[in-house]
């Protein structure tokens, strides 16, 4: 029996249908830590960046990974951990970064705060801490609206 | 060579270790709760720093120990962390110190470790070396607002400035394993790093108010393993207990 492998682009489809564990509103495409897929004969290879190198997420990804892909079909899989280049927020896709403001998480910006409050928009922000709920955030405050937010700190 | 980089490695993963377990201590204790969550992520990044580098040290070793193995059945004379991290937390500005004082060896010492002629140890350099430049970022900031703070937060930095001092200078010591390392171009000269670390102390500490001690007088031991303070043992008790309890047990 032959059985057709599906191609990259469609790997890729489902790939981007994997949640991030910590933030379910981006996938893992959007995070940019899906650095490559590849068929070696019958094996799919997938190599994944970790975001922070103590992030608790990243088994769990990891095993999201594993679990998606073989909820495809795919049998024989192997995931390959890639440290360099390290992981940059700059890898953060439009539609990721978007995501994240309208989920309330200001989203990284090369001036190394946030643009705006994701809530009311305003420019008039303070930060409390380089420090947040998760390693890749940090905890900053809207002057006029008074709501503290998370935000998505550059690396 | 592979013994001299499997002990270099363990020097760099038990400098995480023991530091993140030290600042894991704080979880839930901190003095506000921005710094108990900026001292929870700090030691979970160390943690998660220790991974990469005692997995290394245990591939280099090929005697089948892992991260997990390293970390938890050795015992006090097998580890090679700095003197320094075994410090017991004092209060928080002495955590902070200490903090401070690892972060900017540790920042200048993993950006050199970037250009290493082994690519699996530039990696973990290059890694580890974006989230201890915001350790650093932090640990400096606080430091100058105790030290430039009040009187009594000045004293209590003065005081811890004063107690950690004398475990900076085994930062910089060498020995055969460092010279072995920076033959094959994979480390660089300790002691190529402390001109930058001066500078960078010499300049928080005037910001900070703070009087670097004039004595230079160094305790060594804790890098080669020959002489741990007290503290390491009672470390490791608490660390180790239950796969000492139940060997191999998992979850």
């Amino acid at each position: 029996m032959v059985v057709e492998k599906p191609s990259l682009d469609t790997v890729w489809a489902w790939l981007s249908a994997v949640a991030d564990p910590e933030i379910p509103v981006i996938s893992l495409t959007d995070l940019g830590i899906i650095r490559d897929v590849q068929w070696h004969d019958d094996t799919l290879a997938v190599t994944v960046t970790p975001t922070y190198s103590g992030c608790p997420a990243t088994t769990i990804i990891n095993l999201d990974i594993e679990t998606a892909l073989r909820g495809h079909g795919i049998e024989k899989l192997t995931l390959k951990r890639q440290l360099s280049p390290a992981w940059t927020t700059d890898w953060l896709s439009d539609t990721g970064r978007a995501k994240l403001e309208a989920y309330g998480i200001a989203p990284p910006q090369p001036a190394g705060g946030p643009k705006q409050c994701p809530r009311c928009k305003s420019t008039e922000v303070e930060k409390i801490s380089q420090f947040g709920s998760t390693p890749c955030k940090a905890q900053w405050r809207c002057t006029d609206c008074l709501e503290p937010f998370d935000y998505f700190k550059c690396i | 060579m592979s013994d001299h980089l499997f002990e270099y490695l363990c020097r760099m993963g038990d400098n995480t270790l023991v530091l993140g377990h030290r600042v894991s201590e704080w979880c839930g204790h901190a003095p506000v709760l921005e710094e108990d969550i900026a001292l929870a992520n700090t030691a979970l990044d160390l943690i998660g720093q220790t991974t990469l580098w005692l997995d290394l040290a245990g591939e280099v070793e090929g005697a089948g120990r892992n991260a997990d193995k390293l970390a938890f059945h050795r015992d006090v004379w097998d580890f090679r962390n700095l003197l320094l991290v075994e410090q017991p937390n004092g209060d928080f500005g002495q955590t902070m110190m200490r903090q401070f004082l690892f972060d900017a060896w540790h920042l200048g010492q993993l950006k050199a470790l970037m250009d290493s002629s082994n690519a699996q140890v530039a990696a973990i350099a290059e890694k580890s070396s974006k989230e201890v430049t915001y350790h650093l970022e932090r640990a400096r900031d606080t430091v100058i607002g105790l030290g430039d703070g009040t009187e009594e937060s000045h004293a209590r930095m003065q005081a811890a400035l004063n107690k950690l001092w004398p475990y900076v200078g085994e930062m910089f010591v060498s020995d055969d394993v460092d010279a072995a390392l920076v033959a094959g171009g994979i480390a660089p000269d300790p002691a190529s790093l402390r001109p930058a670390y001066d500078a960078l102390v010499s300049d928080v500490f005037l910001a900070a108010t703070l009087e670097k001690p004039q004595d230079d007088f160094a305790h060594k031991g804790g890098k080669s393993g020959k002489r741990h303070s007290e503290h390491l043992g009672h470390i490791l008790t608490q660390m180790q207990w239950l796969q000492r309890a139940y060997p191999d047990a998992t979850w």
